[in-house]
């Protein structure tokens, strides 16, 4: 079963700004403090792609991922929320 | 003469992918880790200061210059500076270079010996966000301390500690660099962070600066060595490191952070006058990679001056890329190699598979110190070590007209 996670609303978090790198780019938490490597260009598209589709599966589509890969994306976009790089976006209002 | 160890001739391509450790010794566009020493000036004189600090530099940057710099830090996605000094707090527009800093997205973490922490300003640290406060404190009991940092100073520091908990300010860092008399204390040190809700920071002494002159008596022993790495595996995720210890790692495991010398590739430092060295343990003209007030600025300086292009291509040639554990230490720190006259290429002073100690004992020239901050004449509260090192430390001036100079008559 494919991951739940790719048929939510996903965002950068507002705390959150992206340096970009030659590897891909460097993300920095301003409110906690983590400092995360984003390693491949294709994920910092993902990221940067969240908050203009509707859902994390549309926003790897146009990132041009393709479908088999997007389970392991999700994995990686899950461990960026652990420490609130990304998060959920019905959270905004909160 | 090239400064670096041997490299490749044709600069070889940045691989694509691969590990972070891979990546990071091509540099990046910007440093992840600067630190920026505000004055020379200080209040105490630590005999084993890595920037020799003591008295303020006539040049250091105005007010003005300080706040382009952030300006510039800000353009570059620099996200914190690690501010230090000599004293910082020293600085009459300290507390407004930090508030420009935050307001412009430059956070910061500043080390101080906490003199200046008073209760009001613990309750303006408490107040703002983005603002991190290191104490430095090198025993655990005052004794140990005060031998080091000048009498005084244990008191000094636990009361800047006991000011900010007091004031509500979380998690303050308390800053100890390892020494072979303080070693045995971790534990103890660990209680002093958990009683003041602050985190411990646990740094390398390096042979820099003043460090040079009491290195030999306060590094610690190997197997002191090896009691602070199983310490440090123990306590790892709840202690910080500045990833000082990547010399450690050739035990076997490899200690949680960048297992690599970062000097010039993801570390620099900026000193009180804008000129910015390879990494803060290496304030030396061999690692003076230009001045930010230049036309390009820090960023043509971090980007493209030759210094830092040599530093970024992996080491390819000397005896340590022969060694089974190479992966794991990378052959050591740039600085504590430099500070002992050893060579750059070869083991690290404090190998810890004893090749260290080897290449101590042949030939070598320790450099001499070529920045030199500080006080002519040592103060009342100075530490014991200050005064045992400076009677070999100074060297004999070539102005001295004294027909006597150097001579040693016993």
């Amino acid at each position: 079963m494919s991951d739940r996670m790719l048929e939510e609303p996903w965002t950068l978090s507002p705390s959150v700004a992206l340096r970009p790198e030659p590897f891909g780019a460097l993300a920095y938490h301003f409110g906690n403090r983590k400092l995360t490597f984003l390693k491949r260009p294709e994920l910092v598209e993902v990221v940067r792609l969240l908050e203009h589709h509707p859902r994390l599966r549309n926003a790897l589509d146009a990132a041009g991922i393709p479908p088999e890969q997007h389970d392991a994306y999700a994995a990686a976009l899950r461990a960026l929320a652990e420490t609130d790089m990304i998060r959920p976006r019905h959270q905004e209002a909160a | 003469m090239t400064l670096a160890p041997e490299r490749p001739t044709t600069p070889q391509g940045r691989p694509a992918g691969g590990s972070l450790v891979e990546q990071f010794e091509f540099g990046l566009d910007a440093p992840i880790c600067l630190t920026w020493e505000l004055t020379y000036a200080c209040n105490l004189e630590c005999a084993h200061c890595l920037s020799s600090s003591g008295r303020r530099d006539p040049r250091e940057l105005s007010t003005e210059q300080c706040k382009a710099v952030i300006d510039e830090l800000q353009r570059m996605q620099i996200f914190y500076v690690n501010i230090g000094g000599g004293e910082p707090t020293i600085r009459p527009d300290f507390w407004e270079l930090v508030e420009y800093a935050v307001d412009h997205q430059v956070g910061v973490k500043f080390s101080t010996n906490g003199f200046r922490i008073t209760p009001e300003r613990a309750a303006f640290l408490a107040s703002t966000d983005y603002v991190d406060v290191q104490i430095s404190l090198d025993g655990a009991t005052a004794d140990v301390n005060d031998r080091v940092r000048g009498a005084g100073s244990y008191d000094t520091a636990l009361k800047a500690l006991a000011n900010l908990r007091d004031a509500g300010f979380s998690d303050a860092k308390i800053s100890v660099v390892c020494t072979r008399e303080n070693i045995g204390q971790l534990d103890d040190f660990k209680a002093i962070a958990d009683e003041y809700g602050a985190t411990l920071r646990l740094t390398r002494l390096r042979p820099s600066g003043r460090g040079a002159d009491v290195w030999d008596e306060l590094h610690p022993l190997p197997e002191q060595q090896r009691e602070l790495y199983d310490w440090l595996m123990a306590h790892g995720e709840d202690v910080l490191t500045g990833d000082s210890f990547f010399h450690l790692a050739a035990y076997g495991e490899s200690l949680p952070g960048l297992n690599l010398c970062g000097a010039g590739r993801v570390v620099c430092l900026i000193d009180p006058i804008g000129d910015v060295y390879a990494c803060p343990f290496a304030i030396h003209d061999q690692f003076l990679a230009g001045n930010l007030l230049g036309e390009g600025g820090f960023k043509e300086v971090w980007q493209s001056s030759p210094l830092f292009t040599e530093l970024r291509s992996p080491q390819t040639g000397g005896a340590c890329t022969k060694c089974q554990h190479f992966d794991a230490c990378r052959g050591g720190c740039m600085a504590a190699k430099f500070f002992t006259g050893l060579p750059l290429d070869g083991p690290d002073p404090e190998c810890v598979q004893g090749y260290g100690e080897t290449a101590l004992a042949g030939d070598r020239l320790v450099p001499q110190a070529s920045k030199d901050h500080s006080r002519s004449q040592a103060s009342r509260n100075a530490p014991v070590l200050l005064n045992l090192g400076a009677t070999r430390r100074r060297p004999v001036s070539a102005c001295n007209e004294d027909p006597l100079a150097g001579g040693d008559l016993s």
